[in-house]
């Protein structure tokens, strides 16, 4: 009796603050929860497995569709910001039956420039197309007339060379700017500035070569391209002095809309379109198009990111399924744990503890391989690597989430339990 | 036996009053135990015998603080502990008790050490302290050269050894065993019985162990018959 004479409230009370005080029990639960992972490798393997595949595929998807949403943006940016094009005929097309209309005249061009408020370059645009030769080379390409203004409005720099000068431009002389695809298929590794090829029977000096813009908006090639002074194209390739399309660069001080709507109003004046009728030109602007195609990207976005969202769920899935099956395999040992004097929060620390640290790894792996798999794809699907930590964090709270969910409540499940039912548990 | 309480000297380790357990309710309620009143001595070498369903199972869980009587009084060195909660019972388990059971228990792929430090790492102590009792326990039991072996590389004799190393590592006042032969050949028996002997004449630790061999009870001091719910008959053999 004299070895056991403390009362037992008292010795309940000396083991609380012995064993249970906070940093105690977890520095102990600590032990256990690491070694109990150590023990189970193939368990424990399983449980990261989910959770790295959950984390791995939303993050490599979401990044891989932030990447394409950038690429299409890029594109669309290229087509030049705040520009407009006037076009005869409405929409894109040039209309149905009846009489087509009319082309612009220099003289519409003349108008905009002088009369509307807002406009900060206006090149007109005459197009036609014919297969360069050079040597042994040839290579069919669109002939673009215009003037100085078209480098101003698209913003395009030159990348040798220099552009038309105004005395060429009213000569309407045989001097050209090379897009760098005309440049690779008829000069190859050489200067081409200073040298003259052919094209449609004209004969004609490279004065400049274009800096490199790649695909535009519609997966068109830019820098397929050959630019003259409009004079020259309109008497030597169209045979008129008409004019296609005019571009119009607006001033960034003025809205687009605005601009719009006085040169549309001003056009119908010219072209003496009264009262209800329709324009017989159509007035595009980059902007609008920017706009539908952002939106376009965007759904994509938002598809990808519900395909992510499943491939996470059904992680999410495989997870719950591991831990589920090893808690309900362990509630042996958390009758053990039990009937050995542990208290029920002990046990439940223990699982928690585990369950958190394999779902931490578990994330961390996934992330770093959705990094990887990023970086590698995203130069193979030619598109930008943009890394989203949102998207990071939270497929990573959401699979580290769900595997500590599933690894707490069942282990709760058990310990409630009587030690003597767990135990009897196979 | 002592029939009543007296002083604190006299009062026995263990006694039951009237205890009932009754599983299940309306119908289907079966009522296990039916009244049972028990005394134990500390230092006593018990065994509790009788049939299946004879309710000595039940009984032990109570006295195991695994388990709590449907009605009736559980005084546990003179204080009631009928109606302690779980956590508090789990903590008179951890400070005062140690079981051993039919299969063992052990924690699979844990080395024999590990498995016995068990309980005292919810008891909060330190890895040394950890493993000088640890050792020691398992010394005790002859298998301090095993220490490293999980339980599939240890016999089912070894493998009892280490749970009883483990139930003693606390030192314990009372050692629970339920069956602790009921898996393992005669002879193995025989020296885990031997064992328990050992440890109730030289520590001192009362043992309660439950067993339907005679040749397993033949090693008590005390031997309790049950039989449907109630204590049939006590037994006591002059201390050899």
């Amino acid at each position: 009796m004299n070895l056991h004479t403390t009362d037992i409230a008292n010795a309940a009370a000396e083991i609380r603050s012995r064993s249970s005080g906070p940093m105690r029990l977890l520095g102990t639960t600590i032990v256990l929860a690491v070694r109990e992972i150590r023990r189970h490798l193939l368990r424990s393997f399983l449980t990261i497995l989910g959770i790295v595949i959950g984390v791995m595929s939303v993050v490599t998807m979401v990044t891989l569709g932030n990447g394409a949403t950038a690429a299409v943006q890029q594109s669309i940016s290229s087509l030049g910001a705040n520009i407009l094009q006037i076009r005869p005929g409405q929409g894109f097309g040039r209309g149905g039956g009846g009489p087509q209309p009319p082309d612009f005249k220099e003289q519409d061009v003349e108008a905009i420039r002088t009369q509307v408020a807002g406009v900060r370059a206006v090149a007109p645009q005459a197009q036609s197309s014919g297969v360069a030769i050079r040597n042994a080379a040839n290579w069919s390409t669109t002939v673009n007339g215009t003037t100085s203004d078209y480098f101003t409005a698209q913003q395009w720099n030159l990348n040798s060379g220099r552009i038309f000068t105004p005395a060429e431009e009213q000569a309407g002389k045989a001097v050209c700017i090379l897009g760098n695809t005309v440049v690779q298929n008829l000069f190859r590794r050489e200067d081409p500035i200073g040298e003259r090829f052919r094209i449609k029977d004209v004969s004609c000096e490279v004065i400049g070569t274009l800096a490199t813009r790649g695909q535009g908006g519609f997966g068109n090639d830019q820098d397929d391209v050959v630019i003259m002074p409009i004079k020259t194209v309109q008497r030597r390739f169209t045979g008129n002095r008409d004019i296609r399309n005019i571009m119009v660069s607006v001033d960034d001080a003025y809205d687009s809309t605005m601009v719009q709507n006085s040169i549309s109003q001003l056009l119908r004046e010219r072209r003496n379109i009264s009262g209800a009728k329709q324009d017989d030109f159509n007035i595009f602007d980059t902007k609008q198009i920017s706009d539908t195609l952002s939106g376009t990207t965007q759904i994509l976005t938002a598809l990808l990111g519900a395909v992510a969202a499943v491939s996470l769920l059904v992680g999410g899935i495989g997870i719950m399924n591991i831990m589920l099956v090893s808690v309900t395999e362990r509630t042996r040992e958390i009758g053990i744990r039990l009937a050995i004097g542990a208290v029920g929060r002990e046990v439940l620390l223990q699982f928690l503890v585990e369950a958190v640290a394999l779902a931490c790894l578990g994330g961390v792996i996934g992330l770093l391989l959705a990094l990887v798999a990023s970086m590698v794809l995203a130069p193979i699907l030619q598109v930008p690597f943009i890394f989203d930590p949102q998207i990071n964090l939270l497929a990573f709270a959401f699979s580290a989430g769900i595997g500590v969910i599933f690894g707490y409540f069942p282990a709760r499940r058990a310990a409630s339990l009587n030690p003597i039912d767990a135990l009897r548990h196979e | 036996m002592k029939p009543q309480a007296g002083p604190m000297a006299s009062e026995p380790l263990i006694r039951l009053r009237s205890v009932t357990k009754t599983f299940g309710s309306g119908a289907t309620a079966f009522q296990a135990l039916k009244g049972v009143d028990l005394s134990i001595d500390e230092g006593d070498f018990v065994a509790v015998m009788g049939p299946s369903g004879s309710g000595k199972s039940t009984t032990m869980n109570i006295l195991g603080c695994l388990d709590v009587p449907t009605s009736g009084e559980f005084l546990f060195r003179g204080h009631h502990v009928e109606h302690l909660d779980r956590d508090q019972r789990a903590l008179l388990r951890r400070r005062y008790l140690g079981f051993v059971f039919q299969g063992f228990n052990l924690l699979a792929r844990t080395s024999a050490l590990e498995n016995v430090e068990l309980p005292l790492l919810y008891r909060g102590e330190d890895k040394k302290a950890r493993r000088e009792l640890g050792m020691a326990a398992l010394d005790k039991v002859g298998l301090a050269d095993w220490w490293d072996h999980t339980p599939a590389e240890l016999s089912g004799g070894q493998q009892q050894r280490v749970a009883i190393a483990r139930a003693i590592v606390t030192h314990p006042q009372v050692l629970l065993a339920d069956e602790p032969t009921g898996n393992l050949d005669s002879e193995r028996s025989i020296e885990i019985m031997e064992l328990l002997t050992d440890l109730n004449r030289t520590s001192g630790i009362t043992v309660l162990m439950v067993t339907h061999e005679p040749d397993m009870a033949a090693f008590a001091h005390t031997i309790v018959h049950f039989k449907d719910g109630l204590v049939e008959r006590i037994d006591e053999r002059a201390m050899a």
